[in-house]
């Protein structure tokens, strides 16, 4: 099963709640996504951090329901 | 579960470049794995692949191992580096090329 969009903006939202999502369905399918996550939670955090909240914040479902999501992150201007 | 940490611990303990991926570097059986091959073969340095579709104690061992979800997964020196999407974001800067530097790997011609 596949994770629709609105609800992967959600989580993230539940998860990070400052945080600005661009989610672009890169294949037009409803199950190929592209975030882009900008919080302030990512200040002076590695990268591999900065996913991780994303990943937690999304739940046990990543790389399960949700097995294609690229994803970037960044700190708000 | 210890045991296949163990097995994992050996594999990136023992390779100094290591891609968990889905397929082989000749044949990635998904975009993710694909993108994280290319960026490999971009940087010319030796590699390993390790396949988690033909092991599924592994393919589930390394999300535990690194606490981390999603495959493709690169370890440098034993270190978890990232997924495909670090990856891309750390060539495009030339950090990847800066870690393998550092790391004494060097591409070969």
């Amino acid at each position: 099963m596949a994770m629709a969009g609105a609800e992967i903006i959600a989580r993230i939202k539940a998860g990070l709640p400052d945080a600005e999502v661009t989610l672009t369905d890169l294949a037009g399918d409803d199950n190929h996504w592209a975030a882009h996550v900008v919080s302030a939670a990512f200040v002076g955090k590695p990268r591999v951090a900065q996913h991780k909240l994303v990943y937690a914040a999304i739940g046990a479902d990543m790389g399960e329901a949700l097995h294609a999501l690229q994803l970037t992150t960044a700190v708000p201007n | 579960m210890s045991d296949t940490n163990a097995r994992i611990a050996e594999i990136v303990n023992t390779n100094d470049v290591v891609l968990f991926m889905k397929g082989t570097p000749l044949f990635p059986q998904c975009g993710f794995s694909s993108r994280a091959v290319a960026i490999l073969e971009h940087l010319g340095v030796p590699y390993q692949g390790v396949d988690v579709l033909q092991d599924m104690e592994i393919r589930s061992g390394i999300k535990a191992y690194s606490d981390w979800p999603t495959i493709p997964q690169l370890y440098v020196k034993g270190e978890f580096v990232g997924g495909s999407d670090i990856m891309m974001e750390m060539y495009e800067a030339g950090e990847l090329q800066d870690l393998m530097a550092q790391s004494g790997l060097t591409p070969t011609s």
